[in-house]
């Protein structure tokens, strides 16, 4: 769940126009000119001299890709995309990269117009599922089951998120990402305190470090789905993986679970403690001054996605280098019935064939994810970023690498854990996943109490 | 900035006669600005009009659903805290930048050289993005590496965006600081269009200038402010872009204004209905309140702003 602000650079001009301007966004006859229109603003490449390729046919069975750009896994993207075309001259895939934001936006109304890529990069869960209820993308059950050792080089784990119903939509790809505990372990030192073994530690380790005027706990609470993570395991930790599940699954009053309160009311108390930097919740995590804090030691703790790895890596100077930057699961909480060993993040990444594709564009694709996804260098690749890639294979790689230490810890968090949940965010449909992150955020502003929290989320379900 | 297409209203012809037959034959010359309109604004208008009346999630089929949209977005509390939201940021807004543009206008209305040099400077915010703007502010008012902390000056480390009061006041100050150099450029363009000989005159009867200030040039400034004022109430409807990269509307819901609730609803919650049924909300309040201004400056045509009256 990496969300970044696209910096919306509107033009200056009349009322009428800029309004109507906006209005053109949400007009239907204009949506597809809108998605025309997308490609032109990000960097577009194709080894075959492809276009746009929104026809997906031509060529001998050209197909495009869209996919998020940022380095260093733009790079790792655009190799493998490169590999495959030079071994495939006759069926290249063209990609263009997104920010994203703007990727989220802009792919939406791209498949709304009918003027999908062949191949759609996506997170899986609830924005998958609707894709499925509107039929936009290819079922590929079958494909997986006559191509069997596709899917048994990749963890089990991450086809959960690509299932829907039943039936698999897409192939998953890139790396597994669990949201880890980090801690600065020379502010631990210095204050003469342990790393906590529970959640009442992280309590009682709030005031200590207030005393000593750091930050228990660094957030980039204005993006919200970093408040999010906190609830996830805390639901975990107090209810088990049942609670959300019965969410999930459309259960009414879901959220009123006595276990769901009191995960809200002890997340709340660390709120109120103090427990988050000052100014959390103007605070975004795409500026990356939550790890920042971490770094520069003025906060002791931070629940972030294993991805964070790699940017304090590179921005900590000798922080990751140096060994200073200690890791955990989130510890469990007194009286509560979930397995220590859970873990909530992105199973993987993944890819869906645009069911509005030709046919020769369809098999190209396919061809992709069996013989250009996750192949040697790609999973090198990977490795080198701090990543563990979701092939089996991998496992003998990562004590090779520089981060042994590290890639061992997630990857045995993502092997061992007995539930690897889903993000809610992801997990649940777009509409629900709004009010949720809108409901969170006022859950950390404290303007509103647990119960209100619930029944708010409550009118929600099945939504 | 937005702007609302105010006619030049017609100074009395020389000729009426002439004048209206040439007027006729040049009226297709409206047509591509028509054409434009047409295109660009009254279909697109039409269908967010229909959109309102569907259920669409951006991706499917759109189902025609009636009133369900409207009733969703009537009902939601959201909406009338949404409404407060752009409310006041229009009326704080107006209040901060009305005065400031005048005063700066008629300042650098003045020939003096030094005056020219200062309204260079004045102008730079003119210059920039709304989102480089944004993303500047909310670097210099970061907590923790902001301008406050890296000071060591405790006033100036508010949690100036994480609090829902401080948040919707640097909204407020920062969409002033950005669009007060438009407004004075207005303004000093009316300040020097008022004839001098009616200064002369007033000074002649021992006006001084606090006087002239608020006798001559306020008063002749009359039509110029209720220009800027619909630029101004019209424009801060639609604030978006600055919003959404400082504050996302946050914390919490405190500086969710409508047009960042329509952003929400429609790309994030995928509900273009209700989306639709917001922007139709907005382009009401717009149109309403633009004709509200134009009312107020229409009434008194007696008060003539011509020389010599």
């Amino acid at each position: 769940v990496e969300i970044s602000v696209e910096a919306k650079n509107m033009p200056l001009t009349s009322v009428s126009r800029r309004r109507f301007l906006e209005l053109v966004g949400i007009g239907v006859p204009v949506a597809a000119a809108l998605a025309a229109c997308s490609s032109s603003g990000p960097s577009q490449a194709g080894a075959g001299g492809g276009s746009g390729g929104n026809t997906g046919g031509g060529g001998g069975g050209a197909a495009s890709y869209w996919f998020l750009n940022g380095q260093p896994q733009q790079k790792i993207r655009e190799d493998a995309v490169k590999a495959f075309n030079a071994k495939n001259p006759n069926s290249t895939i063209s990609y263009t990269e997104f920010q994203n934001d703007a990727y989220k936006t802009k792919i939406k109304a791209a498949i709304g117009a009918g003027k999908a890529p062949t191949i759609i990069w996506g997170w899986g869960g609830g924005g998958l599922r609707s894709y499925v209820q509107d039929g936009v993308v290819e079922d590929l059950t079958d494909w997986f089951k006559q191509n069997s050792a596709v899917k048994s080089r990749l963890f089990p784990s991450s086809f959960g998120a690509a299932t829907i119903n039943g039936k698999i939509y897409a192939m998953p790809c890139e790396t597994v990402q669990p949201i880890i505990l980090f801690y600065n372990k020379t502010v631990f030192d210095n204050a003469n305190l342990q790393p906590p073994k529970t959640w009442e530690d992280i309590l009682a380790l709030v005031p200590k470090f207030k005393a000593k005027n750091i930050s228990p706990i660094s957030l980039g609470g204005q993006s919200l789905w970093t408040n999010m993570m906190w609830l996830e395991f805390l639901f975990d930790r107090i209810g088990g993986p049942d609670v959300f599940g019965a969410v999930f699954n459309g259960e009414k009053n879901a959220w009123s679970n006595p276990d769901s309160i009191r995960a809200l009311t002890e997340c709340q108390k660390l709120i109120k403690a103090g427990g988050f930097v000052h100014g959390f919740a103007s605070i975004t995590a795409d500026s990356n001054a939550d790890q920042a804090l971490l770094y520069t030691g003025r906060a002791a703790m931070m629940l972030h996605g294993s991805w964070t790895y790699a940017s304090m890596k590179a921005d900590g100077g000798d922080f990751v280098k140096g060994g200073h930057l200690g890791w955990m699961n989130f510890p469990s909480v007194s009286g509560g019935k979930g397995d220590p060993s859970d873990t909530v993040g992105n199973p993987g990444q993944y890819l869906s064939i645009s069911s509005k594709s030709s046919d020769d564009a369809k098999t190209t694709a396919k061809k992709f994810f069996q013989t250009g996804v996750l192949q040697d260098a790609e999973v090198k690749g990977w490795i080198e970023t701090g990543g563990v890639p979701i092939v089996k294979s991998a496992a003998s790689q990562l004590s090779s690498s520089a981060d042994a230490d590290f890639l061992k810890f997630v990857y045995d968090v993502s092997s061992n854990a007995k539930v690897f949940a889903q993000s809610w965010d992801q997990a649940l449909s777009p509409t629900a996943a709004a009010t949720l992150l809108d409901t969170i955020g006022k859950l950390f502003a404290l303007a509103i109490t647990p119960q209100q929290y619930a029944s708010t989320m409550n009118a929600m379900i099945g939504k | 900035m937005t702007a609302v297409a105010q006619p030049a209203r017609q100074t009395a012809p020389a000729t009426p006669a002439s004048h209206r037959k040439r007027q006729r034959s040049l009226s297709w010359l409206a047509l591509p600005a028509l054409l434009f309109f047409v295109i660009f604004a009254v279909v697109p208008l039409v269908g967010v009009l229909a959109l309102s009346f569907t259920s669409w999630d951006g991706l499917g089929a759109i189902h025609f659903s009636g009133l369900v949209s409207w009733r969703a977005v009537l009902s939601d509390p959201g909406l009338p805290h949404a409404l407060w939201v752009t409310f006041l940021i229009m009326v704080l807004s107006w209040l901060f930048q009305t005065p400031m543009s005048i005063l700066l206008g008629v300042f650098i209305a003045g020939q003096q050289r030094y005056r020219g040099f200062l309204s260079v400077f004045f102008f730079i915010p003119l210059l920039l993005s709304s989102a480089a703007i944004a993303v500047t502010y909310k670097a210099l008012l970061d907590p923790n590496f902001g301008l406050g902390a890296g000071l060591h000056t405790s006033w100036l480390a508010q949690d100036w965006l994480g609090n829902g009061k401080l948040a919707l006041g640097v909204v407020v100050f920062i969409v002033s600081w950005q669009f007060i150099p438009f407004h004075s450029l207005i303004y000093q363009g009316a300040v020097r269009q008022i004839p001098r000989s009616m200064y002369e005159a007033a000074q002649l009867d021992g006006a001084g200038r606090m006087r002239q200030f608020f006798s001559i040039t306020l008063p002749q400034l009359k039509n110029t402010m209720i220009t800027s004022s619909t630029l101004m109430v019209v424009g801060s409807l639609t604030f978006f872009d600055l919003i959404f990269v400082l504050t996302a509307g946050g914390p919490a819901d405190a500086t969710r204004s409508l047009a960042l609730d329509m952003y929400r609803q429609g790309f994030q919650a995928n509900l273009m209905g209700q989306a639709s049924a917001i922007a139709l909300i907005l382009v009401l309040i717009g149109l309403i309140l633009a004709l509200l201004l134009r009312r107020i400056g229409g009434r008194d045509r007696t008060g003539s702003q011509l020389e010599g009256a």
